[in-house]
């Protein structure tokens, strides 16, 4: 089993990321990725800031990494997350997820990005053409990572 | 001494990033949200206010107890990815 957790104020190359997952899990048979990207949406944000606590941060994304391993046979985890300020468009984060068969690399890609979201500590800042405001944490977010760890 | 960090919405509406505070103050999670809200206007919001805790880098709940040399952390609700 490898697992790779990286914070970073740069950008990612989805090729990149992919080839590490598979360095990592060379017979693997199904590899799933997923990429969250700033949305402009109907604030028209101009540019997100991420703000993060950085002795958790990866502490954090590998204790969710871990729980991944324990519930999908997986053998390769990647996950990159951005901070910073970003604009609208740029990557914010990548996951990435490697296993024998489709199945489990799915559902542990859709459990990363679902317990991320309501358990690593990154906060989000929209920089919109009205002014700048924290995002709130989103129902539908709890939601989704409850159906997980419940 | 407990070294306590804020973060994002909380470290802005308080104007303050990090704080010591003497541990024989509070022994539990709880208790430290019960005394800072009391430090003045500003801090009301850590009587009810939705905070996330962690203590030691670990997300915590309000029954976690507190020892000296520990670093606490309050922050929102976190919204990343």
């Amino acid at each position: 089993m490898a697992t790779r957790v990286v914070v970073q104020t740069r950008d990612f190359e989805l090729t990149t990321e992919y080839q590490r997952l598979l360095d990592s899990a060379p017979d693997a048979g199904g590899v799933v990725t997923f990429i969250g990207r700033v949305r402009a949406g109907q604030d028209r944000v101009r540019a997100l800031t991420l703000e993060h606590y950085p002795a958790m941060t990866e502490p954090a994304l590998g204790r969710i990494a871990r729980a991944a391993e324990d519930r999908f046979a997986v053998q390769s985890i990647n996950i990159v997350h951005r901070v910073g300020t970003l604009p609208a468009g740029a990557q914010i984060v990548f996951v990435g997820t490697a296993g024998t068969h489709r199945n489990d690399a799915f559902k542990a890609c859709r459990f990363l990005i679902d317990v991320l979201k309501t358990q690593a500590p990154f906060w989000k800042k929209e920089h919109t053409e009205q002014g700048e405001h924290w995002v709130a944490a989103r129902e539908i977010d709890a939601d989704a990572a409850r159906q997980w760890l419940e | 001494m407990i070294k306590i960090l804020f973060f994002a919405d909380t470290r802005e509406r308080l104007g303050l990033a990090e704080l010591d505070w003497d541990q024989d103050q509070a022994t539990t999670v709880a208790e430290l949200r019960t005394a800072l809200a009391q430090r003045g206007e500003r801090w009301r919001f850590f009587a009810d206010g939705e905070l996330l805790c962690a203590v030691n880098q670990t997300l915590c709940d309000a029954k976690t107890a507190l020892q000296a040399g520990d670093e606490v952390a309050f922050f929102p609700p976190v919204t990343g990815g």
